[in-house]
C-alpha cells in the first residue's frame, strides 16, 4: 500500500468518530430539545425560569469552553464523578456536551415552531373533546414538524462541522488527524477533510429536502 | 323543557366587562341568531358555552342537567369537561380545519379517538370503523361535498372548508350546534354555499346558536333573535320584532347602520 491510501484510510477511520459523535448528538438531543422546550413554556413559573437560564448559559457560551469544563471538571473540581480514562472517556465526554449544547439549541426552535401553531388548531381539537395529548400528537407535532425543517437543517449541518471541535479534548477526529501530516509537512490531507465535510452535508442535504417534500402535501 | 338554559353568566378579561347578566334558554330544534356589533361579546359567549373561556359567574343546563356553575369547582375538572362540552358543536369563522388531514379525516377523526374508548372498540373494531367512514361520507354528502373526500384542506376553497368544518361538527351528534359568525371569512361569492347548508340545517330542525353578521339570513333562519350590545342582551324576540319593530333605541341604530351599507 502506498503512503497517500494509508493516509486515506487513517482520515476515513477518524471521520467515523466524527459520524459517530452526529448522530449520536442527534439521537439524543433531538428529543431532550423537545422535553426543554416544553420546560421553558412551563406554565409553572419557577420551571420556566430556571430552564430558559440554563438554555441562556448554555447558548451564551462557546461549545469548546462547554467541552472543556464537562471533561476537566470533574477532576479539576475533586468531584467523586470522573469519566471512564482513556479513548472512551474522551468520546464519551463530548457526546455528553454536544447533547446537551444542541438539545438547547433545539428547543428554541421546537418552542418557536410551537408556538406558531394557531390557537385555533388547539380549539378545534378541544370542541371535537380531544384531550391534550392527542391534541399535541394527532393535530399540532406534524404541523410544528414541517415548520421547523428548515431551522433543524441548518443546525444538523453546522452539527455536522461542530463534531471536529471534539478534538479540544483529544478525540482524535479527521482534521486533528490531518494535522499531524500538516506538522510533517505535508498539507493535502487538510483540504481533502474539506471533502468528507462537503459530502456528508451534501447527503443531508438532499435528504433534508426529500423530507421536505415528503411533507410538502399539507400546508401550514 | 329547554334544552339549553344559560343564567346569569357573567365572563371579565382583566378590567374589561365583556359579558353580564347574559340569561337566555333555547327549545329543541329551535334556531337563534345573535346579532350585535364587534365587541359586544357575542363570541366570547358562545367560547363559554363551549368551554373555551369559563365564565365568571353563572350556570349553564343542558337537558336539565348543570353542566356548569361558576360557583360549583367540582363542575370544571377537565375530564368532565372534555365530555360535556361534546353537548356542543362549534363551527368557527376561520374554520380551523386540521391540514394535514383530507377532508374525510378531517371528519372522523375525532370520532375515531372517541371510539376507542368503547367497550367493544376491540371485538368490532372493522365494523365500526365502517361505520364511521359510512357516517362522515353521509355528512358530507350532505353539505355537498362528496366529491372531495381526498382532498386537503389547502385545494379547497374557503366555502368548502367551511362546509367540511360543519360536516365535522356534526359528526360528534351535538345537542346544540354553534356558528361563530360562519361567513364571515369569505368572499362575498361563497357565503351563499355556507349559508344554505346553514339553512338546511335549520329546516331539519338542528338545534343551533348562529352569530352572525348576515342580518337577512339572520331573519330567515331564526326563530329568535337576541341583540347583543357592550356585553349585555339589549333586546330579544322574534325575528319580525326584532328587526321589523325594534323597542330599544341601540338596536334601532345598530340595524339602522347596517341597513344603510
Amino acid at each position: 500500500m502506498n503512503d497517500d491510501s494509508v493516509i486515506i484510510s487513517r482520515l476515513t477511520e477518524s471521520f467515523l468518530l466524527n459520524c459517530r459523535l452526529f448522530a449520536l448528538t442527534l439521537a439524543f438531543s433531538l428529543p431532550l430539545g423537545l422535553v426543554i422546550a416544553f420546560g421553558s413554556m412551563s406554565r409553572f413559573q419557577p420551571i420556566r425560569w430556571l430552564v430558559r437560564t440554563f438554555v441562556w448559559v448554555i447558548r451564551g457560551t462557546p461549545l469548546m469552553l462547554q467541552l472543556i469544563i464537562i471533561y476537566y471538571g470533574p477532576g479539576l473540581l475533586s468531584m467523586a464523578f470522573s469519566w471512564p480514562s482513556g479513548i472512551s472517556g474522551r468520546f464519551v465526554a463530548a457526546t455528553v456536551a454536544f447533547i446537551i449544547n444542541y438539545a438547547c439549541y433545539f428547543s428554541e426552535i421546537f418552542r418557536g415552531g410551537i408556538e406558531s401553531i394557531p390557537q385555533g388548531q388547539y380549539e378545534a381539537g378541544q370542541v371535537l373533546g380531544m384531550t391534550k395529548m392527542q391534541i399535541f400528537f394527532r393535530i399540532i407535532l406534524l404541523q410544528v414538524i414541517k415548520r421547523i425543517i428548515p431551522p433543524v437543517g441548518n443546525e444538523v449541518i453546522t452539527l455536522v462541522k461542530d463534531t471536529a471541535l471534539a478534538r479540544i479534548i483529544s478525540n482524535k477526529e479527521i482534521i486533528m488527524m490531518a494535522g499531524e501530516y500538516t506538522n510533517k509537512g505535508l498539507i493535502w490531507p487538510l483540504f481533502a477533510t474539506g471533502i468528507y465535510f462537503l459530502v456528508f452535508v451534501g447527503v443531508l442535504t438532499l435528504l433534508l429536502g426529500w423530507v421536505e417534500k415528503k411533507l410538502g402535501y399539507f400546508r401550514v | 323543557m329547554p334544552i339549553l338554559e344559560v343564567k346569569d353568566i357573567e365572563k371579565r378579561f382583566g378590567l374589561l366587562q365583556v359579558l353580564q347578566n347574559i340569561s337566555f334558554s333555547l327549545e329543541k330544534g329551535e334556531t337563534i341568531a345573535i346579532i350585535g356589533s364587534s365587541g359586544s361579546g357575542k363570541t366570547t359567549l358562545l367560547r363559554c358555552l363551549n368551554f373555551l373561556e369559563r365564565p365568571d359567574k353563572g350556570r349553564i343546563i343542558v337537558n336539565s342537567e348543570v353542566i356548569f356553575d361558576a360557583a360549583d369547582p367540582s363542575t370544571q375538572r377537565e375530564n368532565e369537561v372534555r365530555e360535556k362540552r361534546l353537548h356542543f358543536g362549534l363551527v368557527f369563522q376561520n374554520f380551523n380545519l386540521f391540514p394535514q388531514y383530507t377532508v374525510l379525516k378531517n371528519v372522523t377523526l375525532a370520532l375515531e379517538l372517541l371510539a376507542n374508548k368503547r367497550p367493544d372498540y376491540k371485538q368490532r373494531k372493522k365494523a365500526i370503523q365502517v361505520e364511521i367512514q359510512d357516517r362522515a361520507r353521509a355528512l358530507l354528502s350532505q353539505v355537498g361535498l362528496s366529491d372531495k373526500l381526498d382532498y386537503y384542506p389547502h385545494m379547497i376553497s374557503g366555502g368548502q372548508q367551511q362546509r367540511v368544518a360543519i360536516a365535522r361538527a356534526l359528526a360528534l351528534e351535538p345537542d346544540i350546534l354553534c356558528f361563530d359568525e360562519p361567513t364571515s371569512a369569505l368572499d362575498p361569492e361563497l357565503t351563499g354555499e355556507v349559508l344554505k347548508v346553514i339553512r338546511e340545517l335549520a329546516e331539519r330542525n338542528t338545534t343551533m346558536i348562529i352569530v352572525t353578521h348576515e342580518m337577512d339570513f339572520a331573519r330567515d333562519v331564526a326563530d329568535r333573535v337576541i341583540f347583543m350590545d357592550e356585553g349585555v342582551i339589549v333586546e330579544r324576540g322574534s325575528p319580525q320584532e326584532v328587526f321589523g319593530n325594534p323597542k330599544e333605541e341601540r338596536t334601532r341604530q345598530f340595524l339602522t347602520r347596517y341597513n344603510q351599507k
